[in-house]
């Protein structure tokens, strides 16, 4: 890795500032970002770390109504704490990569990179969450733009995300054997206003709302609905572990395991 | 270089550090506890697991200057203030949980942080959360006997498999 600058700001205020240097990336929990400049594939001059600031901590909440993780939370805080908000937020959380990994990666870190395979994208996406930034609120169906690229501009600081709370919801993954990445993952939400569904580690483009599963979930709330059915191969990642249509397959099994998982 | 100052095993350590230099380094290089290992150097393989504020961590994949005033324990930690073996270092000498023992910090580690907050763990409980621990002498099977045993659980019937 080559050397950088590091500073660790109490305030977000101190972080905005550090961020507006040249050449300077924000480092939460650094699970996936230290990896990558390991490889040589990120050589940021001065990395900012997040984790030092409380007012991007924690997980609060009202029952029924929504759940606002903190940008810095840690999974494994979120796996614990959201559970009495949104348990298929928790159960997903708590599904992340393994348990030390889980206590420093956290959701802001996630959602900025938007790797197309990490789990929390789905979740936002279907839920239909709103990222908020030191700067301004994005919604989920506009903040993530295609696999690594999302809505923040140079120096923007996700600061947290607000999740609202659906009648019912499950996310089911299937694990690549060796990285445990997910081969496939789908985010099932069901509101009172229709279902949404979000597929993550599928497709080339990155998380994506499968519309069609859509329709017929929000029409019959059942795994029966949308028996059979997987969105076209087309655009699916294809790679030695598995083909695009082995991926478009995954995908509708995925989504019918989470339907019927959903509570 | 900055001065980056810690606790390591309840002591107050300090050393140089650069912005790279990875919290496995500063505790091996710089600080000689040579007990965490580094073995994959990619988050993962689990040998260089310590505990950061009481939290299981991989030490390859965290900044040495990001621990700066956190509470470390390392291996060279479990052991009994006498010297002795901690319960947990005993139960894996006791029930061959190590053959080569390189990744045995690592289990140790994330086996006390898993009794640290499931003091009775079922054996598919301790498999899961040993998922980010690999053991290329593939031990597993001793490896959870221990842990199992350290918590004080009966080790007969899983010894029969």
């Amino acid at each position: 890795m080559y050397n950088f600058d590091f500073i660790k700001p109490e305030t977000l205020a101190g972080a905005v500032e550090a961020l507006a240097g040249e050449d300077a990336q924000a480092l939460s929990g650094g699970q996936t970002l230290l990896p990558s400049m390991k490889q040589r594939l990120n050589a940021p001059a001065t990395l900012v770390s997040l984790t030092g600031i409380a007012e991007l901590k924690g997980v609060s909440g009202r029952a029924g109504a929504s759940v606002t993780i903190g940008a810095a939370t840690p999974h494994a805080v979120v796996a614990a704490e959201a559970g009495a908000f949104y348990p298929a937020l928790a159960d997903l959380a708590g599904g992340i990569g393994d348990p030390a990994v889980r206590n420093r990666g956290t959701i802001g870190g996630s959602l900025a990179n938007n790797d197309p395979s990490a789990c929390y994208p789905s979740a936002a996406l279907a839920s239909g969450a709103t990222i908020k930034t030191n700067i301004r609120e994005i919604a989920a169906d506009d903040f993530f733009q295609g696999m690594f690229t999302t809505a923040l501009e140079p120096g923007e600081i996700i600061t947290g995300v607000s999740f609202p709370i659906p009648e019912k919801a499950a996310y089911a993954k299937f694990q690549q054997p060796a990285s445990r990445f997910a081969l496939a993952g789908v985010f099932v939400a069901k509101f009172a206003g229709g279902v949404r569904v979000a597929v993550t580690g599928a497709s080339e483009g990155g998380v994506f709302r499968w519309t069609e599963a859509e329709a017929a979930l929000s029409a019959n709330f059942s795994p029966d609905a949308i028996a059979g059915m997987a969105p076209p191969a087309e655009g699916m990642i294809g790679d030695l572990h598995g083909t695009p249509e082995y991926r478009a397959h995954l995908v509708g099994v995925m989504t019918r395991r989470a339907v019927a998982a959903a509570h | 270089m900055t001065k980056v100052t810690m606790t390591v095993n309840g002591r107050s350590v300090s050393g140089e550090a650069e912005g790279r230099t990875l919290l496995s380094a500063f505790l091996r290089e710089t600080l000689g506890l040579t007990g965490t290992h580094v073995g994959c150097d990619t988050s993962q393989c689990g040998a260089c697991v310590v505990h950061v504020d009481g939290k299981s961590v991989k030490s390859c994949t965290m900044l040495a200057m990001d621990a700066e005033g956190a509470s470390v324990t390392t291996i060279e930690g479990m052991a009994n203030p006498d010297g002795s073996l901690g319960t947990l270092q005993q139960a894996f000498q006791d029930h061959h949980g190590l053959q080569c023992g390189f990744c045995t910090p690592g289990m140790v580690m994330s086996a006390a942080a898993l009794l640290a907050v499931n003091p009775k763990p079922t054996e598919a409980e301790i498999r899961h959360h040993l998922e980010g621990n690999i053991c290329r002498c593939t031990g597993y099977h001793n490896i959870v006997r221990a842990v199992l045993a350290a918590s004080g659980q009966d080790v007969s019937a899983l010894a029969a498999e």
